[in-house]
């Protein structure tokens, strides 16, 4: 689903991405996790294209993110094509992004009314029923700013899924929460990673990594260091800087 | 209602003879003031009182308030549009703004009103389009031409309102700064073009920002149309009062006219901000919005 040959990406003169390589199947859910400043939210934006790499390849479910290729020429999207390309790809963040001036249901459904153009009423049947998927039923008319944490990252994790992604990268969607609220979000992740969708995680939860991730990824300074089983990775980790690593957070 | 044990405080409450003295003391001070000002000739009632509500004065009175809501809705359709243009992708729009924005704030309202007012001197005609690109006689564009007599209202309103677009320009863009980067991102990454992003997620959030300071540009305008008699506009509020005070050799009354019709425009205003603020705090104050 997800293929990345050779990713680099510099802001100014700073490399953050020196050459990653790794692939990411259909179904599959892949864990990231690294120290910080090592390049993960890097990597993730530019899945999605919020950022440009500056080489590499990149592509996601076969299809090169930010340009066309036509006669082994690559052409730059232009911005309405970049648009659609990420609409198909859900992103999940740290601090929510929910829109503030919006219901949680309005949230939800607003991508497809503005990006897909869905008429209102379809919009609002689907968008309840995403909430009620993450267990928000109730909450439809609330203001973010009267949800908790918990309960905005999951109206959050529905409002990516209205736009059916064929992809969603999560970046530490529980890193903000308070640690009795983490829970209900991991368990909406595992419910979805249940029903097949493909998912990249940038996390610190080594819980959830062992018991949901497919494959676990070790990133420090801008490359791959240990990529493999999560319970080989964290139980008999064969780098140095994964064992100190590993020291520090488990 | 479960039945509480609790016992409600019985207390003296803090008393403020101070605060109380200060009070009557100014109520005192501004009723000698008002007793005063009811005798005193030089105010001359009787003519405030004939012209308060004069058919010229009425007319006046609408011409100004007319300037001003034409001219500030100009000035935040085009305020909106630099400050949005200020942080477009495209570098062309973004210069184009700060230049407009540079000379149009740089340089006195005043000056500014004066110049529209002697524009038809400088110019003769304009023309949009490409210049030197014509077929015969048949040119590529639109062509315009100023008469001598081109309107003073409109010139006037121009005038205004380039100038206050500048400064709304400034206000847009602090609030369209003060909206958090992630909001962009997200609407980004739900697939959201650039200006579906602008229009439904960053501008209504920075609206929050942008109003109170624009109740107070909405308020300045209407008192600095007083000053289009540079243009020279001699229709407005305080041209006409000052004109029709020629005919009584006496302009306090009609200042007192003009001042009092001002300060009914901006009362009005104020309540009406009160409750475009309130409409606009929508998922800010926990008052409003929730129905549980
Ligand atoms: N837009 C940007 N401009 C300049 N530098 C950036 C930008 N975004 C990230 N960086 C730099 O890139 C490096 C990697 O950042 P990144 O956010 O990808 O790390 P991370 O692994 O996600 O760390 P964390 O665990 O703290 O989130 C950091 O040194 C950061 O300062
Ligand atoms: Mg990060």
């Amino acid at each position: 689903m997800v293929s990345a040959h050779e990713i680099h990406k510099s802001f100014g003169s700073n490399e953050v991405l020196k050459g990653i390589t790794l692939e990411v199947k259909r179904g599959e859910v892949m864990c990231l996790i690294g120290p910080s400043g090592s390049g993960k939210s890097t990597f993730l934006r530019c899945i999605n294209h919020l950022e440009k790499i500056d080489a590499g390849r990149l592509s996601v479910d076969g299809v090169i993110i930010g340009y066309r290729e036509q006669h082994g020429k690559l052409y730059e999207l232009k911005p309405s094509e970049a648009a659609k390309q990420r609409s198909g790809i859900g992103m999940v963040f740290q601090k929510f992004n929910l829109f503030p001036h919006m219901t949680a249901l309005d949230n939800v459904i607003s991508g497809m009314v503005r990006v897909q153009k869905i008429d209102k009423d379809t919009a609002t049947k689907e968008g309840k029923a995403l909430l009620e998927r993450v267990g928000l039923a109730d909450k439809a008319d609330h203001y973010p700013a009267h949800l908790s944490g918990g309960q905005q990252q999951r109206v959050a994790i529905a409002r990516s899924l209205a736009m059916k992604p064929k992809l969603m990268l999560f970046d530490e969607p529980t890193s903000a929460l308070d640690p009795e609220l983490v829970g209900e979000v991991l368990d909406v992740m595992k419910g979805l990673a249940q029903s097949g969708m493909t998912m990249v995680v940038v996390t610190h939860e080594m819980g959830f990594a062992r018991e949901v991730a497919d494959s676990l990824v070790f990133m420090d300074n801008g490359v791959v260091v240990e990529a493999g089983d999560p319970t080989d990775v964290l139980g008999n980790p064969q780098h140095e800087r994964t064992k100190g690593f590993l020291s520090k957070v488990i | 209602m479960a039945q509480s044990t609790k016992t409600a405080i019985k207390a003296v409450p803090l008393r403020h003879p101070l605060r109380w003295a200060a009070a009557l003391y100014l109520v005192l001070v501004a009723a000698a003031f008002i007793v005063d000002a009811s005798h005193r000739s030089a105010y001359d009632w009787k003519s405030f009182n004939k012209y308060i509500f004069d058919a010229r004065v009425f007319k006046a009175a609408g011409v100004t308030l007319s300037l001003t809501v034409i001219a500030m809705f100009f000035a935040i359709l085009l305020g909106i549009a630099l400050a949005v243009m200020r942080r477009s992708p495209n570098p062309v729009f973004r210069n184009v703004s700060w230049i407009f924005i540079w000379i149009f704030r740089g340089t006195p309202v005043y000056v500014q009103l004066v110049f529209w007012g002697l524009l038809s001197t400088i110019y003769h005609s304009f023309f949009i389009g490409i210049p030197d690109i014509h077929f015969g006689h048949v040119y590529l564009g639109l062509h315009f031409a100023i008469s001598q007599t081109a309107s003073l209202y409109w010139l006037a309103i121009i005038g205004l309102s380039l100038n206050e677009a500048a400064y709304m320009a400034e206000i847009v863009r602090a609030g369209l700064l003060s909206v958090d980067n992630g909001q962009e991102e997200a609407a980004k990454s739900l697939g959201m073009s650039w200006w579906t992003t602008m229009r439904f997620i960053v501008i209504p959030q920075a609206m929050r920002i942008i109003i109170p300071p624009t109740g107070n540009e909405i308020v300045s305008m209407l008192k600095t149309t007083s000053l289009v008699t540079a243009v020279p506009l001699v229709t407005d509020l305080y041209a006409r009062t000052r004109n029709i005070s020629d005919e009584i050799y006496n302009p306090i009354p009609l200042l007192m006219v003009a001042c009092a019709w001002y300060l009914f425009f901006t009362t009005i205003l104020m309540f009406a901000q009160y409750f475009i603020e309130k409409r606009f705090a929508r998922g800010h104050s926990p008052m409003i919005g929730v129905q549980s």
